[in-house]
């Protein structure tokens, strides 16, 4: 198991937001966290990478408890994650956005050979390495959100909303890297609300309501799952 | 009034542009990185003065010498400033941070004063001397010396904000630190980094103006003011907007004193301040 998140609370200031929520994701696995707005989805990727801190429970990533690793030594243990609406560096150029991806000593070495390969993977930021970030349009600056989480050379990459805001052509395109990432060996935990999209592509999910574990399972299992459709439709 | 006079006035003003510009450049590097204002930046200014004065007094370095250990001395006062304070109220209220780095000016002041007593001083007989004579416009050595040496640094900080690794992870930090922190930079350290570059900077200024300026727990008050409308003109987070900021203030201080009113020379300033806030209040190279 890549990644165990076991019966965690997470409170902000005394308000409790998640409730005894355990997540676990496999090597190469593609896991969907679902539910609706508000119902603690971002903030469990934030616990996992400390900026929010966790109340009760534990979380061990390669078989090592990491719950007191600060944010910023977390890379180099192999998690990346991509925050919610994209948050590249607006004012930086695309190139420059990517090599500070690579900022733990490992990931730095192989800075060359990271950009050759996001490159393959995403061309048209090859074209617009020079750009700043700010110039480019939403979808550009998701594929470069996600570029940067990989060069820091991830076992575990979390990506936070992917598809918010995207259009249907970039949307496939994204669906495409995704799978080929996972491919790779590398675990995707990534936030959804469209249902039907996640589960389409992740192995398995979890479905959150106001902070508590529903239901989870294969996505199979889960597509035409009532209590699913209960959560995000209401009786 | 004759050609010559105005010359004279132009290149006084672009003189003392530099060093303002340095001065403010250290104000903007810490604003911009962690939106916290310096309001002890004059007391800082006065304390690398000191430092000057004290290393020229005791150990009879002169100034143009003793600049490395001033500049050191000031990294390691910002760095401690962080350590000490800024970083218990980097997410407090802004009127908070207000009464600590304000607070933090008056303990300084209050310190020095104690402790060295409010007497001027200045440095007897320094390296630098004299003046040059270029056409009919004089230029003072020291304060000749002591603007090439911040257009210097300028450019150092310039070259280091944007092309170094360091650098770039400072800009970083400073557009988006939670980001920054997720790809492994340590924003703390870089707060640090960020203090110890923009007092650093600081002293290059202070340590070479204690070579022709009179030296008095005061001294940094009017620096600082400056520092501000710099900062406000040359547009918040803009390093190069302080370069161009400085040297209008220079100008239009010299050129304001010569064409009008000496002793109306700190209103032309204040006066373009209030311009700028009022007609552009993002600065010439602002992106707030």
């Amino acid at each position: 198991m890549l990644l165990d998140i076991k019966n965690i609370d997470v409170l902000y200031d005394d308000f409790q937001v998640i409730w005894d929520v355990s997540i676990n994701v496999n090597k190469g696995e593609m896991v969907a966290l679902l539910g609706p707005n508000g119902s603690g989805k971002s903030t469990i990727l934030n616990t996992v990478s400390n900026l929010v801190h966790h109340k009760n429970g534990s979380i061990h990533f390669n078989n090592t408890l990491i719950s007191d690793v600060p944010t910023h030594k977390r890379t180099e243990l192999g998690i990346s994650h991509v925050l919610e609406r994209r948050r590249v560096f607006p004012h930086l150029t695309v190139m420059q956005n990517l090599s500070l991806g690579a900022w733990h000593p490992k990931a730095k070495e192989q800075l060359s050979n990271s950009l050759s390969k996001i490159y393959k993977i995403f061309p048209k930021l090859e074209v617009r390495s020079n750009q700043l970030a700010r110039t480019m349009s939403g979808g550009e600056q998701q594929m470069l959100a996600i570029a940067r989480g990989m060069m820091g050379l991830p076992k575990l990459l979390m990506v936070d909303e992917p598809f918010l805001g995207l259009s249907p052509m970039v949307m496939k395109d994204l669906i495409k890297i995704f799978k080929n990432i996972v491919s790779e060996g590398i675990s995707i935990l990534f936030v959804e609300q469209n249902v039907r999209l996640a589960l389409s592509m992740a192995d398995r999910g979890y479905v959150l309501e106001s902070g508590r574990l529903v239901i989870d399972g294969k996505s199979n299992d889960l597509i035409d799952n009532k209590k699913v459709t209960k959560v995000f439709l209401g009786n | 009034m004759t050609s010559e006079i105005i010359l004279q006035a132009i290149v006084t003003g672009l003189m003392m542009g530099l060093i303002y510009a340095l001065i403010a450049a250290g104000l903007s590097l810490i604003f911009g990185l962690m939106e916290i204002v310096n309001f002890a930046h004059g007391e800082h200014l006065m304390l690398s003065m000191f430092s000057s004065f004290w290393l020229w007094s005791l150990f009879g370095l002169d100034p143009i010498f003793s600049i490395p250990i001033t500049i050191l001395l000031m990294a390691f006062c910002g760095v401690i400033t962080h350590y000490f304070l800024i970083r218990y109220i980097l997410k407090a209220k802004m009127l908070i941070q207000i009464c600590a780095t304000f607070g933090l000016s008056i303990f300084i002041r209050s310190i020095a004063q104690l402790l060295w007593t409010p007497d001027f001083r200045n440095v007897d007989k320094p390296l630098l001397e004299g003046r040059l004579e270029i056409g009919s416009v004089f230029i003072g050595q020291p304060q000749l010396v002591a603007s090439l040496v911040c257009l210097v640094a300028f450019i150092g900080l310039y070259l280091f904000v944007t092309k170094t690794e360091t650098g770039l992870a400072l800009q970083a930090t400073a557009q988006d630190r939670h980001a920054a922190e997720i790809l492994g930079i340590p924003s703390n350290k870089m707060f640090a980094i960020g203090w110890a570059i923009g007092l650093g900077c600081v002293g290059v200024a202070g340590g070479m103006m204690a070579n022709y300026f009179f030296i008095f727990t005061d001294v940094g008050i009017n620096f600082a003011l400056f520092a501000f409308v710099a900062v406000a003109l040359g547009g918040f987070g803009s390093i190069i907007g302080c370069l161009y900021a400085g040297i209008i203030i220079g100008l239009v201080e010299s050129l304001g004193g010569l064409l009008i009113d000496p002793s109306f020379k700190l209103l032309y300033v204040f006066a373009i301040y209030l311009l700028v806030v009022i007609y552009r209040p993002q600065g010439l190279f602002g992106r707030y």
